[in-house]
């Protein structure tokens, strides 16, 4: 191999600082929620101790978090499933053109774009005239998915694109009907991209804030609960909080790589000899 | 390939061990597709009928929560309103006061001023990363892992992400003890937290991955031999940086750069939480319009929001065809 550049080093080290950039702060009120319990906000630390993570568990230092955790929990799930399965539909729908389909491609683009108090606005101001309560499970699921959907439509157009259909002429020579062609083949091909809508789907759920403001009612999801901690806690409780949320999301990421890690390592043991020359 | 077939589609994203055949077999297929699509009249209208039976799930959402929401918010924004409540009526009143009012000017111009200033940064930052990732790192996986790296942020909270700055800006944050104890410096900064800096620091730390994914994802597609042929031909790396690479790059830039304008322009959350309340764009005029419960002002507002923001993403859109990216 050639020799490295100097320019090679130079943009290193500034992706590292990017990196350093990036993960710093979150490394440091990692950190700092470890304070004893005479700690604050800032360094030093004084002592250090689990004093912050234990009050996550006194209802009186936190209100209700753990309540709105479980909310936040069982939305993404449910924004999850729903994102992978409307994106998959979707992206079917739109390999082939069908009146109709420029107009609601560009909805999508205005979906990813409208800022998101708009929809918040919109959505709450919708209930409160038709004299519907707003509840997270209702008008905020349907608010979120205004989000995920276009990221799950976007993945899936990539996938489409790239999509080989002769696997599909093939199966419908061999008397496929339509829908077992997507069963079947279809389907298995493009279920690691699904992992991937699905992470979306989950995440994009779980962290979503603006959308959510006004449409989730009377019970908080977690980002708005930790939100409305930024205005009235001032102690590195709020830290051990971002912490164990962050760490959850990381075990969430680690969970859906290993899903597809898996599934490569069991398509590749179950793969058949088939094109490799074997008779 | 035959020349005139298009260049690039096949390479980024999921990284297939077969692309050679995939793109031959396609180009074979195409012809079939071509005779059965003009096959009859009924042929076509079942066709119709499928595309909309598929999409119709994503029709139903994006209509209930995303027209009617817009449709209701023009509506709303000819409303009146007392202190408690608002009424049904056609008046243009919230507009006038809105257009009056030379608050409303300054915080758009403010809004615009972050996003111009966000978009400078995250390019600058996003272009050098993907850069790196691109033309720098020379195995796949690395590519991948590193790339995943860059990501995993976003899929994590920005609120938290947006709180993790405190200790470190603060007065008695890292940034002021450190400078203080290097001596560059005898009293803590004030502007470090709660200011325009801290605000566009937040939307740089949050959205520059918006920069570098599509940038990545456009370079990655570039056909390396071109970058071979420009410095065979002479060219230095910087020109063959700006002659080649940015100009094949322009695509991803221009998606990049529709995200993060976006996301700023509709921004709420991070000015006001980041510049402590001191600082405005046209999100919290709408949020502090909504806190008030003054829903008919706060739906003008964001009917000019939404039609500013539209203008910005089709003057965009003209130098990008987002369909032919993905």
């Amino acid at each position: 191999m050639d020799p490295r550049p100097r320019s090679f080093y130079i943009l290193a080290a500034v992706f590292v600082l990017f990196l350093i950039f990036l993960y710093g702060p979150t490394l440091t009120i990692a950190i700092l929620s470890f304070q004893g319990p005479q700690g604050g906000l800032t360094f030093p630390m004084r002592g250090v101790s689990l004093h912050w993570f234990s009050d996550l568990f006194e209802e009186q230092a936190v209100g209700d978090i753990w309540g709105s955790f479980r909310r936040s929990f069982a939305l993404g799930l449910l924004v999850m499933v729903t994102t992978v399965v409307v994106s998959v539909m979707g992206g079917l729908a739109f390999r082939k053109r069908f009146a109709g389909s420029t107009v609601l491609f560009y909805l999508i683009v205005t979906s990813l774009v409208i800022p998101s108090i708009l929809i918040s606005l919109g959505v709450g101001l919708i209930f409160s005239q038709v004299g519907l309560k707003v509840h997270w499970a209702t008008s905020g699921f349907g608010a979120q998915l205004t989000w995920t959907l276009p990221f799950g439509l976007l993945i899936m157009f990539a996938v489409f694109n790239r999509f080989d259909r002769a696997y599909e002429e093939a199966a419908r020579d061999l008397g496929a009907s339509p829908w077992q062609t997507v069963r079947h083949v279809v389907l298995p091909i493009i279920a690691p991209s699904l992992i991937g809508v699905a992470l979306f789907g989950f995440t994009l759920s779980y962290d979503e804030f603006a959308r959510t403001l006004l449409t989730a009612g009377s019970y908080n999801t977690l980002p708005l609960e930790i939100f409305g901690m930024t205005t009235n806690v001032t102690t590195p409780v709020i830290f051990a909080l971002g912490t164990l949320t962050t760490v959850f999301s990381f075990a969430v990421i680690g969970v859906f790589f290993l899903v597809l890690w898996l599934s490569g390592r069991r398509r590749a043991r179950q793969g058949t000899d088939a094109g490799k020359g074997m008779v | 390939m035959t020349p005139g077939a298009p260049a690039i589609p096949f390479r980024a994203g999921a990284p297939s061990s077969n692309e050679t055949p995939a793109m031959t077999d396609q180009a074979i297929a195409k012809p079939a597709v071509r005779t059965r699509v003009s096959a009859s009249r009924l042929g076509a209208l079942s066709h119709h009928a499928a595309g909309w039976l598929l999409a119709a799930p994503l029709a139903l959402v994006l209509a209930v929560f995303l027209v009617l929401p817009i449709v209701m918010i023009v509506i709303v924004s000819f409303w009146g309103a007392t202190e408690f409540s608002i009424y049904p009526d056609f008046q243009w009143d919230n507009y006038r006061f809105l257009f009056g009012s030379d608050v409303t000017y300054r915080v758009f111009l403010n809004t615009f001023k972050y996003a111009a200033i966000t978009w400078a940064f995250t390019l600058l930052i996003g272009f050098t990363v993907a850069y790196f990732l691109a033309f720098h790192v020379r195995t796949l996986g690395w590519q991948v892992a590193l790339f995943l790296l860059c990501t995993i942020p976003f899929w994590t909270s920005n609120i938290i992400r947006m709180i993790s700055w405190i200790p470190f800006l603060g007065r008695n944050g890292l940034a002021n003890s450190t400078l203080i104890s290097w001596g560059v410096i005898d009293e803590p900064l004030e502007w470090l937290l709660f200011s325009d800096f801290s605000v566009i620091l937040a939307f740089v730390h949050l959205y520059t991955l918006f920069m570098v994914v599509p940038i990545f994802n456009t370079m990655m597609r570039i056909d390396r031999s071109l970058i071979e042929a420009a410095s065979d031909a002479g060219a230095s790396g910087w020109q063959t940086l700006w002659h080649v690479v940015i100009p094949l790059t322009k695509p991803g830039i221009m998606i990049g750069t529709i995200f993060v304008v976006t996301l700023v322009m509709g921004d709420f959350i991070t000015v006001r939480f980041m510049s402590g309340s001191q600082s405005a764009n046209v999100g919290r005029l709408i949020s502090n319009d909504i806190g008030l419960l003054q829903y008919p002002s706060a739906s003008a507002t964001a009917v000019i929001l939404l039609i500013t923001v539209l203008m910005v993403i089709g003057i965009l859109l003209r130098f990008v065809d987002i369909r032919k990216e993905l």
